[in-house]
Order: C-alpha cells, then structure tokens, then sequence
C-alpha cells in the first residue's frame, strides 16, 4: 500500500484531496490528510464582512462537509516534516510515514513581525479583514464610527489576495456614501509598492478608480512601527501618516512548521519549482497553494489552475513519466469596485493583466479591466462555484493556460 | 534595446533602467549609478550590501529581499533605509548591476 499524505485542508489541500481520490487506486493507495482546525472559511468573503455584505455564516462550512467518504482526516497540528526520513510528526505524537507528499500549508497574517501593530490599538483602532476576528471586529467598529481618517495600510508584499486592499477601499468609498458619511472620511491607500497594483498597465487603470472616488493614494511607504499614543504610522525613512483608524494588511507568511522543517525561505514559503509545483529539494514532495514560493498571486484562483497541473503531475511522477503539465502563474481575479460593480483581471506569470472580453472572446460576460454590474455578478456567483464545484474539485470551465483570445494587447 | 551611457561606456539596461549584463559591471559604474540615484559617495557600509547583493546573486539566482538582506547581510533595516533611500533592495540591486528583485508579484 502506498501512501499520500496531504497537509493542509484549506482550498489547495481540499481540492487535491478530492481530485485524487477520485482517480488513484483504493487497493493500492492510502491517503490521509492533516489539519488542525475544523472550520472551513471562504477567505475572500472575509472582504465583505466589515461592510456588512457577508455575516459569518456566509463565510464557514465544517471542512469534513469537503471530504470525500471514507477519507483518512487527522485533526492535529503538525509538529515536523522529516523530509529526509519520508515521515510527518504530529502534535498528537503520531507519526505518519509517506511515499509521496503534498504540502499546502497555507500563509497567514503575522501582525507580530511589524513594531507596534498589534499592540494596545490592536482590534480598536487597528485592524485586520485577513481573519474572521479581524473583519468582525471591524464590522463593529464601522457600525458606530462617526468619521474621520481611513488609512489602509499594506506592510509588505507578497500578500494574499493582492486586490483585496484596493477592493477594501472601494468598498468603504460605497458604503461611506449609502450611510451617508463619506463627506466625513478621508480615505487614504498607502502601499510599498510603486503603485496602486503589482502590474504596471492594471496599476495605472486602478490608480485612476482611486482618484474618481477621491480616495489619496501614497506608494513606496515602507512601514517601520505604529505609534500607539499619537495614532500614525511611521515609515524606515521616518514619513508620518496619521490615522482614527488603521486597516492593516500585516507581513503575511507561511506556517511555522515550514520553519520547524527547515524547508522555507525567510518567508516561511517552501522553494517550489514554478512550472511543475514539485519541492525544489524532494522529489517525492509537491507544494501547491499560498504555501509556495512562487512568483504568483497567493489566491484561491490560483490553487486551483495550480490543482489541475499539479493532478497531472502528480499521476506522472507516481507513474515514472516525465512530468508535462506547466503551471504558467496564471491568476483570475473579480475586483469589487463599490456600487454594485466590479472589475476583472486575468492574467499569469509573463503577461500582465489586458482588456478585453472574459471568458468568451469578444462576448463576455464579463469584462477585463472594466467596472461592470455583471463583473459584480461574477464575485457574487463565485461563493456557490467555490462551496459547491471549486473545493469537490470537479470540472470548470475555465482552462488553467491563460489565453490571450479575446485580449486586446497594445 | 536601450543603452546607457555609463563612465564613458554604452551599456545595455532593461526597461527599469537596471543593466542587462551583469558582466559589465565594475566599482567605478557602481558609483556613477550611484549617484544617478541621488546616493553621492559609497561608504563601506554601502560596499557590504552591494557585495552581499552580488554573492546572493550569483548563488541564488535572484536578489536578495530586504527581509533577506537583514537577517544575512547584518545591516539593521533602520541603516539599509537610510543608506538607500526608499527602496533598499530595489536601488541597491540596481547599483549593482542586477536586475530588480521578482519579490513583489
């Protein structure tokens, strides 16, 4: 008997599990999976919370809901990966032998790493939306606010979800208005980056939907520390912002375990190669999801183009074929823009986001770095894709090699 | 492809102005670089990063994160903003004749 196991029951984790079991050998094959928490949250629903769009029960399902019959679940924290001795130790002192390994671990938010951030403030007047606590907290927070200054704040890249603060900003322009205070906010987008967004023709674009809707936007901000006292941030070249309140996107990094393995960079992000999703170091080891280091967005959309090459892959690996399936970084991302509206980007490892129509060419529905309803429409839709096709891992219809039909490149 | 004239030298840059050949590179068009970039003198402190960006380099691949510079270079983050102003790991890459960091997606 041959034995896989998979860490991690988050979307990546969730997605091979099923994509697999459905495939590989019963008699031949024992899978099992790891993960510590029972809940399952639909991350990208965490945006909509603090603006009362979503509640919590729009946002978690049990994770056993996602398990296929009769599957191996361990609920345990992970102590060690021993990569050299093919094994996993767990927290509940078990030990779990594999042939192969699948690591999708995750990244989470670390207010820690930053001076100041989670201090006195923390969950007061300085939030995160990247965990329930934080977009709920929020959320009570919004309900009684009077106004004043909004800055959000990204401590460094990479991120999950790189749109998500751009979308956090536009939501609030929206909801500021329909409650009838936005004349009382200042709305303030502060970025390390040299721009509104990581690619340089969709950063122009959205820099310009930040000025429509009046939001100030300040790029190269590295942040050094919160001051708690006079409520600013303050950056490594001592640039001062001030804030009522601080919606923070904290260093986001892999899990401690990567650390406890010795298998990750400065990140805790295990060193994957780009195309294959296969360990840099183990043959028998593959990495998929937020867990990887590689040079693509950290999203759900894309652990799943991920889940379909790494299947592949993995059946030929397992066979001793040479594996064929490329990764090519490829991201698809509903951009809420307020209003009712949204934006849509698509795009991968060596092409930047385009206009255009999606997925259709020249039909749509929906539009490339456009503010639609139907764009909308699509964010909405995409909850019932994610709990009921994306994690079962069945079939979409969406290819995972980005394609430039239907893009208007110039 | 674009060149740059750099001590007395056309030289190839990519489109974000950093050189394309790594080859090309010497101490003096560090510090004609440099100075491009509003840095006037390069202290010894400077010459750490950019030896370090350069080792790094050559063993991995890519540049090296701040992050990365920190915890292996022993310049404190503090010192490496005030030695290259904004964007330390960009603007020393730079000067060292690398291409600029993947980082940041």
């Amino acid at each position: 008997m041959k034995k896989l196991v998979i860490l991690g029951a988050g979307t990546a984790g969730t997605m091979m599990l099923n994509k697999l079991s459905n495939i590989l050998d019963k008699d031949e094959w024992h899978i099992t999976i790891v993960d510590q928490h029972e809940k399952h949250y639909y991350q990208p629903g965490f945006l909509f919370i603090p603006f009362n769009i979503y509640n919590c029960k729009d946002v978690i399902k049990p994770k056993r809901d996602f398990f296929p019959p009769g599957t191996d679940v361990i609920m345990s924290g992970i102590k060690k990966i021993e990569p050299k001795k093919n094994r996993v130790l767990l927290d509940n002192r078990k030990v779990l032998p594999y042939d192969y390994l699948i690591i999708a671990t995750g990244a989470k938010i670390k207010p820690d790493e930053t001076e100041g951030l989670k201090d006195k403030l923390w969950h007061k007047n300085v939030f995160d939306f990247y965990t329930i606590e934080g977009a709920c907290a929020l959320r009570d927070f919004f309900k009684h606010w009077k106004g004043g200054k909004l800055v959000l704040n990204i401590t460094e890249m990479p991120i999950k979800c790189p749109v998500a603060p751009l979308e956090f900003v536009f939501l609030a322009d929206s909801y500021f208005t329909e409650i009838g205070i936005r004349d009382k906010i200042d709305i303030h987008f502060v970025t390390p980056l040299p721009g509104a967004f990581t690619k340089p023709k969709a950063s122009a674009i959205l820099g310009d939907f930040l000025d429509k809707k009046n939001i100030k936007l300040t790029t190269e901000f590295n942040i050094a520390r919160v001051d708690n006292d006079e409520k600013k941030i303050v950056s490594w070249d001592e640039e001062e912002i001030p804030f009522d309140v601080l919606v923070t996107i904290p260093t986001n990094m892999g899990d401690e375990v990567i650390e406890r393995s010795d298998m990750g960079d400065e990140l805790n992000f295990v060193p994957t190669d780009k195309h294959t999703l296969r360990s840099k170091d183990y043959e028998n080891i593959f990495v998929i999801g937020d867990a990887t280091d590689l040079p693509s967005s950290k999203a759900g959309s894309v652990a799943h183009f991920q889940a379909d090459v790494l299947f592949e892959n993995f059946l030929s690996a397992i066979e001793n074929r040479e594996m064929q399936e490329k990764f090519d970084g490829h991201a698809n991302c509903f951009i809420e823009s307020g209003f009712g509206k949204g934006i849509l980007i698509d795009f991968n490892y060596d092409t930047e986001p385009l206009p255009g129509k999606f997925p259709l060419p020249g039909v749509g529905p929906f539009s490339l770095l456009e503010e639609t309803k139907t764009n909308h429409y699509g964010k909405v839709m995409f909850r019932w894709v994610y709990w009921n096709l994306l994690l079962k891992g069945l079939e979409m219809p969406i290819e995972h090699q980005m394609t430039m039909a239907g893009k208007r490149a110039s | 492809m674009e060149t740059l004239e750099i001590a007395g030298k056309a030289l190839e840059v990519d489109e974000d102005g950093h050189l394309k050949n790594m080859t090309d590179w010497n101490e003096d068009i560090a510090k004609e670089i440099a100075k491009a970039e509003g840095i006037e003198e390069l202290t010894n402190r400077h010459w750490a990063v950019i030896n370090f960006m350069r080792k790094e380099f050559q063993e991995k691949g890519d540049a090296p994160s701040i992050r990365r510079l920190t915890k292996e270079s022993g310049v404190p983050t503090k010192e490496l903003y005030s030695l290259f102003p904004k964007g330390p790991a960009k603007k020393s890459a730079k000067i060292a004749g690398l291409p600029k960091p993947k980082g940041c997606i």
